[in-house]
């Protein structure tokens, strides 16, 4: 069996009078993707940022690996350097041409030489199909053209695994395949991945594990095939069918 | 003597005195740049202690006239011992009193950096230093340019208050011909002429800064 990459324990966050995770518990292991479904306000990005960190969790224990993020004496930039991260909306630096974006972390954090920042700069962009795009700005980029700039900002930081936050829900309809076709193609070439999200074409594709979380908390949690067809708590089942007709991923 | 004979003769000077004007402005514009960074950073990503500080300064600088504060520096520190030329204590001046108003323009252009660029850096693994250095320095000079141009604009202008403790700038230079020629009028007119010009200059320059360094598609 694959060794764990992520193991998250008991995980607790509250705004003010608001608990916002109420102990969320799982794992995921090298070369996995884990979607997590489940409908808006249940806590699914502010996971994701209390996996980096981003968001300071209250309590709860998180594995990176062997280190553990949580402990304080853990260098945090250390780790957010191997943990990457794909925002729902790009998040890229508007002063920065696509392949300084993918560049500025392996020269400022990983103090890379510019040359081999750059050769890396763009072996990322033309994994993600941008390679005639190097010197374009993030405003002269479509959304699905700034969503593979980031995902090859994150990429080139050779991280143990991605976090991706709603990534195509920004996105206009006709723009989503290019963005998930990568997503794909990462999943398959091993990537690690985390993915919050509603495509169910790319679940089914790809995921070995879903999620669907509730009010702060995991309802259920199995393989596409379990989910789909035997899941057991009737909210999973309602919430599975209302975005399967939504956002497609039907078996054709 | 005709006015355009009369403009003429009394160029030279004028424009000495413009000379002066121009290095007041560019040292107290630098001066207060250099400073007005540092304390806006301060104001904004500074602990308690720094904050109380830059803020002090700023509310200080601002909220007392230019022409006070020269006063003190030129008139009042002597009586303390410390005895400053006329353009040593008007660029001081300028320079602390431009740094309070620069310091409020950095900081209004600071806060609309969007937050989110920060988390992406702070995703990458960057230290805040690194992050304020690369990602938020750099979109921060950008949208300062518009507000800053003003700045330098006021600030050529209000280098004539350096007159009133006798550096030898422009208005300086017309009050020393017209108390010689009685020809005031004329004499300012001049002197308005050149203001003008040179700020015409300095606007049509600062344009193409901004555009030079406008980010293509925004």
């Amino acid at each position: 069996m694959p060794k764990t990459v992520l193991k998250v324990e008991n995980l607790h966050k509250s705004y003010g009078n608001l608990e916002v995770l109420k102990g969320i518990s799982f794992q995921v292991r090298q070369g996995e993707t884990t979607v997590i479904i489940g409908s808006s306000g249940t806590g699914k990005s502010t996971l994701l940022t209390c996996i980096n960190q981003i968001t300071p969790p209250d309590k709860g224990r998180i594995w990176l690996e062997d280190i553990e993020i949580t402990d304080p004496k853990t260098d945090l930039n250390m780790v957010r350097s191997s943990i990457g991260m794909v925002f729902q909306h790009f998040n890229l630096f508007t002063h920065l041409n696509a392949l300084d974006n993918v560049r500025l972390g392996l020269t400022v954090v990983k103090k890379i030489s510019p040359e081999r920042a750059t050769e890396i700069g763009i072996e990322k962009l033309k994994l993600v199909g941008l390679e005639d795009k190097l010197h374009s700005y993030p405003a002269e980029l479509s959304g699905g053209q700034q969503q593979r700039v980031s995902i090859a900002r994150a990429l080139a930081m050779s991280p143990k695994l991605i976090l991706f936050d709603e990534p195509t829900s920004a996105l206009d309809p006709e723009l989503i395949g290019e963005v998930l076709n990568v997503m794909i193609e990462l999943a398959k070439s091993g990537m690690t991945m985390i993915v919050v999200s509603h495509e169910m074409g790319f679940a089914r594709a790809v995921a070995n594990d879903i999620i669907f979380m509730e009010n702060g908390v995991i309802v259920e949690e199995g393989t596409p095939e379990a989910m789909f067809n035997y899941c057991k708590n009737p909210r999973t089942r309602e919430f599975l069918h209302k975005i399967t007709e939504l956002y497609g991923g039907k078996k054709e | 003597m005709s006015f355009p004979e009369l403009a003429w003769s009394i160029l030279p000077k004028l424009l000495e005195g413009m000379v002066v004007t121009l290095e007041l402005t560019i040292i107290a514009i630098t001066m207060g740049a250099l400073l007005g960074i540092p304390i806006a950073l301060g104001r904004v990503y500074g602990s308690k202690l720094i904050y109380i500080f830059c803020t002090f300064f700023v509310e200080i600088f601002r909220g007392t006239p230019l022409l006070t504060q020269l006063f003190i520096l030129y008139f009042g520190l002597p009586s303390v011992g410390v005895m400053l030329s006329p353009f040593t204590a008007a660029v001081i001046g300028m320079g602390l009193n431009s740094a309070a108003y620069q310091a409020e323009y950095f900081r209004g252009a600071i806060q609309s950096v969007k937050e989110e660029q920060l988390i992406a850096a702070y995703s990458l693994g960057m230290k805040q230093v690194q992050a304020i250095r690369y990602v938020v320095l750099p979109q921060m000079l950008r949208l300062v340019i518009p507000s800053w141009s003003n700045e330098l604009i006021y600030l050529l202008k209000y280098t004539s208050m350096a007159y009133m403790i006798q550096a030898p700038e422009i208005i300086s230079q017309g009050r020393l011909i017209s108390s010689r020629n009685f020809r005031t009028f004329e004499v300012f007119i001049v002197i308005t002429v050149i203001y003008l010009v040179v700020v015409l200059i300095l606007s049509k320059f600062l344009d193409l800064m901004e555009s030079k360094f406008r980010i293509p598609g925004l």
